[in-house]
């Protein structure tokens, strides 16, 4: 019997127990057959539920791994490193039709995603004042300045306050005080050990997404404020700077834009 | 605690120092240890616990940094490291994942472990990872497949893996050997060194209807490198026989014990790793339940201390 056979059937709890097999008792392997697939099975919802605590709190943990069995069977691990897991499970949740009382759910999911992200990411020295000011001193065209993120740094654009939704299920705040209805943008970051999430003024989401694509400081400053008139850059780049989101600023000639 | 000032009225025993020697290769210290987990590495570094060696699964390590980077690395000044795989799939029938390999050697070199170990099993199928050790028939054509891997997984890593006997559920018409047999025989071709994991020895054993003693008997114990120890969850078949599974959810069983000491009997004190990746207690109840391992160890022959071993107890 081929593994492939045996594969194909750990997954799909409906196929009959591939031939080959045996029990010493002479008993139907079908039965034995069934601890490979819960394993298989389990262990992979265990770790869907491992990167997405919240997800799971704000459905309860049956709806949740219901949900996360249907994921695993249609996104089993293209990966054998495990932190990878789950890039999909997002944009499933947004397709999955039992879920969609809870619109947010999927952008909760995001968010989750990107801590883990950011928990796993390359480390880097965050960029301090001095070295901003070296750089900003090297080049007579401030504009173009290219100012790199931090490699753990992600941005999650939402419809939903996912950012305090999500502070609330750390018992950062009280729930019933959450309006899930306003808008809010997260940026996560580990410039340490641990993994921040803040709340994003408007604009900065555009203006970080921007600089992550290697756009200089001032054409990611005018796409921020064509998003957002009231868009305040030195605050912004304060609050990036104070949360170590940036580590390198440079002049490129080649790379500005 | 395994020093004597923190169990005081007991035997003496040898003697582990509370921040043992660190090995770079060659093998791990003939103690205890346990599994290194993220909810322990702060209390590892401040109440350093008097511990043969941390064991990690080496996937786990697989990222490009953060926490696990840092804590593995301050943790591993201070005590030897087993780096465990659970994702090189040696038991595949297509071919061994040179990217995987690389990537185990890069953890290699940079945490220098006193031992690299994987399992007889598969765990990848196309580009599908499942994230469970599935059994492999026990045939010439898979014995001449694994011992290719075992090889090319020793030169490319440069150094003596060892081969853990694995848990199963069920078996294969295809199997014209039995498991001891088929293990002894790629240890004896590739040079390569038994993990020998006692509960999944008990757990197979009962789930097979074998005599777990005589599966023992049959091993090559001198290649013996590392032992483990874990709790399993019963469980039945279709026909009502007893099915444990393999959970490492639970302290080790009163059985395993009994099976443990039977084989240091034989092996004298080895390197013993106590498994746990489920329902993971504090860390000293995991070094409490270590320190039972450094006891028998210490007294072999001493079977009223756990009883005889009899697989269906």
């Amino acid at each position: 019997m081929s593994q492939a056979l045996f594969a194909a059937a750990l997954l799909a709890p409906d196929l009959p127990c591939p031939a080959g097999l045996r029990a010493w008792n002479g008993s139907d392997p079908t039965g034995r057959l069934a601890v490979y697939r819960n394993n298989v099975v389990s262990s992979l919802i265990d770790a869907v539920a491992h990167t997405f605590p919240v997800t799971q709190e704000l459905v309860g943990e049956e709806f949740f791994r219901a949900m996360a069995s249907v994921f695993v069977r249609r996104h089993p691990p293209r990966s054998r490193v495990l932190a990878h897991y789950g890039a999909e499970f997002a944009d499933f949740v947004d397709g999955f039709e039992p879920a969609q009382s809870v619109p947010y759910l999927a952008d909760v999911a995001r968010l989750e995603r990107a801590r883990v992200l950011a928990y796993h990411a390359a480390d880097a020295a965050p960029l301090t004042a001095e070295m901003l000011g070296v750089a900003m001193s090297s080049g007579d065209e401030l504009g173009a300045l290219q100012l790199v993120c931090h490699p753990s740094t992600s941005v999650v654009v939402s419809e939903y306050a996912v950012v305090s939704l999500w502070a609330a299920h750390q018992g950062r705040s009280d729930l019933s005080a959450v309006d899930p209805a306003l808008p809010e943008a997260a940026l996560v970051v580990r410039p340490g050990l641990d993994v921040l999430v803040l709340s994003l003024p408007p604009g900065a989401a555009r203006f970080v997404i921007a600089l992550q694509a290697g756009v200089g400081l001032a054409n990611a400053a005018a796409l921020a404020a064509r998003e957002a008139t009231d868009f305040d850059l030195p605050s912004v780049l304060a609050l990036l700077m104070a949360h170590g989101a940036l580590i390198t600023a440079q002049f490129s000639g080649s790379l500005s834009r | 605690m395994l020093t004597p000032s923190t169990l005081p009225g007991q035997r003496a025993r040898r003697a582990v120092p509370a921040v043992p020697k660190v090995c770079t290769g060659g093998g791990l210290p003939a103690h205890p240890g346990v599994g290194l987990k993220p909810e322990h590495f702060r209390d590892v570094l401040e109440t350093r616990p008097g511990i043969g060696f941390f064991e990690v699964h080496a996937e786990n390590y697989m990222v490009d940094g953060g926490p696990f980077h840092h804590f593995l690395g301050r943790i591993r000044e201070h005590y030897p490291l087993s780096l465990h795989g659970v994702g090189l799939c040696i038991g595949t029938e297509g071919y061994l994942d040179e990217a995987h390999l690389d990537r185990l050697d890069v953890l290699i070199k940079r945490y220098q472990p006193a031992s690299f170990s994987e399992h007889l099993a598969w765990s990848s199928h196309g580009e599908v990872f499942f994230n469970d050790l599935l059994p492999v028939p026990y045939d010439r054509a898979t014995l001449d497949r694994v011992c290719d891997h075992v090889d090319r997984v020793q030169e490319r890593l440069q150094q003596q893996m060892l081969l853990e006997n694995p848990s199963t559920y069920l078996e294969f018409e295809a199997s014209t050997m039995d498991e001891a047999a088929f293990l002894s025989e790629v240890i004896r071709r590739t040079g390569c060194g038994l993990l020998l994991d006692v509960s999944n020895v008990h757990v197979s054993c009962v789930n097979h209807g074998r005599d777990a003693l005589a599966y023992i008997s049959s091993l090559p114990l001198d290649a013996v490198g590392e032992i483990h120890l874990a709790g399993f969850a019963p469980d039945h078949d279709a026909a009502g026989a007893p099915l444990l599974i393999d959970s490492h959810g639970t302290p080790v069983d009163e059985a395993v014990w009994g099976l443990y000491s039977a084989v240091l009997a034989r092996t004298g004190p080895t390197p013993t790793l106590l498994e746990r990746d489920n329902d993971v207690p504090s860390l000293a109840t995991l070094i409490a339940e270590a320190q039972r391992a450094e006891d028998l160890m210490l007294t072999p022959a001493e079977p009223k201390r756990c009883g005889t071993y009899r697989s269906c107890s």
